[in-house]
Formats: structure tokens, C-alpha cells, sequence
């Protein structure tokens, strides 16, 4: 697979490491989540079949974290951004 | 029909006129007892222990493809219970023993063979690790050696004993460990799950549940509804996508792992080996070929084919302990979705929905587990209740803390 890094253009995806499911970057507050709300954060998966957003780490390379959009039935990539773009969109201060 | 040596002869000598199909191809009734999502090895070990041990009736398992087309007719085949954790051995010791008479009571040569298994050792830590793991092993009932280097040298003298990172300093091994012919299995249990009356309908793909008020009514199918008083799914790499049907997100991911085989050889290996610091594990099979694996790809996949980058991770593993690899050609390669659980163990319980029972998260360890895990979901479908050797294989010790985490390591590849 080929990520089409946003600032470096085309990478192979072995340089990077892949944590999983881009959901993991709404963290729940640590100070005043439930047990619960964090267990589901944890452990609890959507796991599509299709399009899906995931973090990659580019540690071979920038060390940048990016979001890629990409269909877990053929692997096609579909979308590449910085993890620190979304996240911001998202709402998180960094 | 019993398949015996004297019925080979009899339609040997009657020009094989007397054979019949190993199972029905039978229309799906409205109604069942029991529903079995999934024809791969655990739906219909389950079944069939559903009505031969906990003799129950009225049962069918329905399965999108055909029976044994999923993991259980991709894996590399092995045996063994050599675990450490005390959720984890009992269960997987009372599957190798019902391996040992599986072929008798099914009546079905599932080539069985325990040939032996070995998990190299190359450091003093190492040694120590698996000291303990045996001790653990033979604590519950189970075998477990110690080699040393010479004792490995004698049986495979063509390892890469003096390599400089992973030098050979002995193993442990599972005498009892091996390998089975994974197709038969499946193949086995859905002839004797037919022929004690269970329904194995195929082409019939699970495309919804019909809840209502908290209780399963039933399952909507590719071939229409299909009523069930108690629905248990068993569809390892789907788990996520069937049990979505009834609004449930599992602590589990979707991987790809990749197997290989090489060219026939001659007799070469005559058991199995694996070499976890290199992520390689070898075995021959009965006709020639090295049958070989290492990691997960390492991302969410629902392809059942992986990537260049793995193969050549396997592959150099595999040069690294054994260079003569490097003569021998690959003959080929193929990818099956592994339900990868959150501490790389299994569930086997009840959810929130009255009827509704999952079976799934094997992960890349599900084979072994066939008989066992078939025998403790029959009996938690048939009783409402865990088999003992099964307690803790739930959905809730995730959150109360009680993962089994045999490795340390489940889907996170950033525990890797
Ligand atoms: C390459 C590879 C090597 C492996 N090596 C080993 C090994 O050496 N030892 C070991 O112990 N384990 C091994 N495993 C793991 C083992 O194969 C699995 O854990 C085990 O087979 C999973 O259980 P199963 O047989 O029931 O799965 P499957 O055979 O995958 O059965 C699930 C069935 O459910 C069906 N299904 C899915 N969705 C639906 C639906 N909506 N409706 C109806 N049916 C549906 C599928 O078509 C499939 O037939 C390996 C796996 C792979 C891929």
C-alpha cells in the first residue's frame, strides 16, 4: 500500500506504524468520564467492512500521525490528512 | 453410512456404486431451536455437540458461503495447548484431548498426527519464560519438556544454530502438539452434525436479527427469515459485521494473516516449530510442502489477501533459521480475516440480547480450539451456563480488568 502523505507525497506504508480506528483521537476526559465511557473507548471497535478512518504514524519518516481513509475490502487509500488537522476540525486544542 | 476399512473393500470390490453424499443439501424450515451462524469449524462443532452431547433437536447452521470455505479451510493446521494463564490452559488442554479421539467419534479421518511441537529458545530469560510455561502446562494436566541444544540439534540439524541474534539454545516442547487436516475437520463435524438430523444450510447469508423487546425472534436471511428460539454466531472474522445486526460494537478488530506453502519436498521437518523471535513457524505437510506463517499485516482488513511487505518479513524470518529455505520455491500464498480480540483471547458468552450468543476474537489461534469451543458454546447454548473450562472467556472482563492476556498482545500493533 502506498500512502499519499500530505506533505511528503507518496510513501510505502511499511515506513509507517498503524495504531487503528481515528475515533481514538476523541479521548474522554480523563477527570470526568465514567468507567464505562472509557472501557468503550478502549476496547469497543466499529471494525467496518468499507471505508474506514485510521491513524498511521509515520515513524521511518516525519513522525507526523495522519488520518487515512481507506477500504478495509481492497485496501484502497481514499483519503490522506494530518491527524493534527482533524483533530483540531474536531474540536481538540492540539 | 459408517465409513470403515471393511466398507473401503466392500465398494472397492462393488465398483464404489454405494457411496452417498457426506451430508444433506436441505431447504431451510420457518423455525428452529437453535440457529448456528457460521459453517466454519466452530458453528458446526457446535452443532454437532449441540445434538450429540447435549442432545438437542431441531437445530441448523446457516452459512453465507460454503461449509469451510472461511478460516478453518486457511489456517496452517496446529495443534497444541502449551499456554500459560490459567483462563486459558484448562480450555485448551480439554480441546487437545478431545482431538485425541475426535476421528473415533465422529467417525471421519481427520488425519490427526501429533508429531510434536517446539518453541525455539535463545536466551537465559527465555528459558526461564518457558520453565515456567511448562510448569503451568503440566499443572493442568498437560505435557511439556524442556530440549537443550543438542536435544534440538539432534532432530533438526539444519537450523541456524550459531546465529549471531537468535542463536539456538534449546525449546520447549509439546509431544502431543501437531497438526490435523483442517478441511476434514470441518467436513467431519458437518457429516456427523447431518447425520444426527442438524440442518446445514448454505448460501444463506445473515443479514439482520429480528429483536424484539430484548429477546431474538429470529434472523433474516439471503434466503428469507428464519425463527429461532436461541441464536449463537460463530463467524469468526465477521464477528463485528453480524453482531452489528444486533446493535453491538465487540472488543475486537478485523486483521489479515497470511500463510504459505513451498514446493513438495522430501521429509524434512516432522513436526512444528515455531521461532517467535523471528515471527516464522514451520511444519511439512503429509505432502511435501513447508506450510509456513508469521504476523498479522498489522491493519484493519477484510480482504483475505495481505501485502508484499509481511511475505517478506515471513520469509526472511524463515532464511534467518533455516537458509536452505532460500533453495525451495513458494508455491503459494493466501490471507484469512482474523477476529483479533483486545488481549488476543477469546469470548464465548451471552449478550444483552434474550437468545442471542457469540462465539468469536480467536484471533490467529482458533483451530486448535474447534472441539472445545464447539463442546463449551453447545454447552453454554443448551444450559445457559459456562462450561468450567470456559468461565472466563466474557465480554466484561474487559471492563472489570480481567483481560487474559496469554502475550500481552491482542489486535493494538503498538504493543508489538
Ligand atoms: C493463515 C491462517 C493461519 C492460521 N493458523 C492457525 C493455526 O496454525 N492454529 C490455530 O489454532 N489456528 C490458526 N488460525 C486461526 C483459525 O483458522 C481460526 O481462528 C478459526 O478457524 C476460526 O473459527 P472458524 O473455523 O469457525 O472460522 P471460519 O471458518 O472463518 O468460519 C466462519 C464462517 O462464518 C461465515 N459467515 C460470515 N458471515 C456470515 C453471515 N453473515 N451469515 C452466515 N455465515 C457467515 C463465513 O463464511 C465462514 O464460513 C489461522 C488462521 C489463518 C487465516
Amino acid at each position: 500500500m502506498i500512502i499519499n502523505h500530505p506533505i511528503l507525497g507518496p510513501r510505502d506504508a511499511q515506513e509507517f506504524v498503524y495504531l487503528g480506528d481515528a475515533s481514538l483521537i476523541q479521548r474522554p476526559d480523563g477527570m470526568t468520564a465514567s468507567i464505562e465511557a472509557f472501557h468503550d473507548y478502549t476496547y469497543l471497535r466499529d471494525n467496518s467492512a468499507g471505508p474506514h478512518r485510521e491513524l498511521w504514524y509515520h515513524e521511518q519518516g516525519d513522525r507526523s500521525w495522519l488520518v487515512v481513509t481507506r477500504n478495509t475490502l481492497t485496501h484502497e487509500i481514499l483519503k490522506v490528512e494530518l491527524a493534527r488537522d482533524v483533530a483540531r476540525a474536531e474540536g481538540r486544542s492540539r | 453410512m459408517r465409513y470403515s476399512g471393511f466398507r473401503i473393500l466392500k465398494e472397492a470390490l462393488t465398483g464404489h456404486k454405494g457411496w452417498t453424499p457426506a451430508w444433506r443439501d436441505p431447504e431451510p424450515q420457518a423455525s428452529y431451536d437453535y440457529v448456528i451462524v457460521g459453517g466454519g469449524g466452530h458453528g458446526l462443532a457446535t452443532a454437532y455437540y449441540l445434538a450429540k452431547e447435549f442432545r438437542q433437536a431441531r437445530i441448523a447452521v446457516l452459512e453465507k458461503g460454503y461449509l469451510g470455505g472461511g478460516n478453518v479451510g486457511r489456517n496452517t493446521t496446529i495443534i497444541r495447548s502449551n499456554y500459560l494463564l490459567d483462563g486459558n490452559e484448562p480450555f485448551y488442554e480439554f480441546s487437545l484431548k478431545l482431538w485425541e479421539g475426535l476421528e473415533q467419534d465422529f467417525n471421519y479421518n481427520a488425519m490427526v498426527s501429533q508429531r510434536g511441537i517446539i518453541n525455539l529458545i535463545h536466551t537465559d530469560a527465555a528459558r526461564d519464560a518457558a520453565t515456567r510455561r511448562g510448569n503451568a502446562m503440566i499443572l493442568n494436566g498437560a505435557d511439556a519438556e524442556l530440549l537443550n541444544r543438542d536435544q534440538v540439534k539432534a532432530m533438526y540439524p539444519f537450523l541456524n544454530f550459531d546465529d549471531a541474534r537468535f542463536p539456538i539454545k534449546g525449546a520447549l516442547m509439546q509431544r502431543r502438539g501437531g497438526t490435523v487436516r483442517h478441511d476434514a475437520v470441518a467436513w467431519g463435524y458437518a457429516r456427523g452434525a447431518d447425520s444426527r438430523g442438524v440442518d446445514l444450510i448454505q448460501n444463506c447469508e445473515v443479514t439482520g436479527m429480528r429483536i424484539e423487546n430484548g429477546r431474538i425472534l429470529g434472523v433474516e436471511t439471503s434466503r428469507g427469515f428464519i425463527g429461532a428460539k436461541k441464536v449463537g454466531v460463530a463467524v469468526a472474522g465477521s464477528s463485528s459485521r453480524v453482531m452489528a445486526h444486533a446493535g453491538m460494537r465487540l472488543p475486537i478488530e478485523s486483521h489479515v494473516l497470511q500463510a504459505f506453502v513451498s514446493e513438495g519436498l522430501k521429509p524434512l521437518i516432522d513436526g512444528v516449530m515455531t521461532f517467535g523471535a523471528g515471527h516464522f513457524y514451520v511444519s511439512q505437510s503429509d505432502k511435501g510442502g513447508l506450510v509456513f506463517g508469521g504476523d498479522i499485516d498489522g491493519y484493519n482488513s477484510y480482504a483475505q489477501r495481505g501485502n508484499l511487505p509481511v511475505i517478506e518479513d515471513v520469509i526472511e524470518g524463515g532464511m534467518a533459521l533455516m537458509p536452505m529455505l532460500g533453495r525451495a520455491r513458494l508455491l503459494r500464498a493466501w490471507g484469512g480475516i482474523m477476529d483479533m480480540s483486545m488481549d488476543g483471547s477469546p469470548i464465548i458468552d451471552r449478550t444483552p440480547v434474550e437468545g442471542l450468543y457469540f462465539n468469536g476474537g480467536w484471533c490467529y489461534g482458533g483451530f486448535k480450539a474447534t472441539p472445545a469451543s464447539g463442546w463449551c458454546f453447545a454447552h453454554l447454548l443448551a444450559r445457559d451456563e459456562p462450561h468450567p473450562t470456559a468461565t472466563a472467556y466474557r465480554f466484561d472482563r474487559f471492563l472489570k480488568g480481567l483481560m487474559i492476556d496469554e502475550k500481552g498482545q491482542g489486535a493494538t500493533p503498538n504493543l508489538h
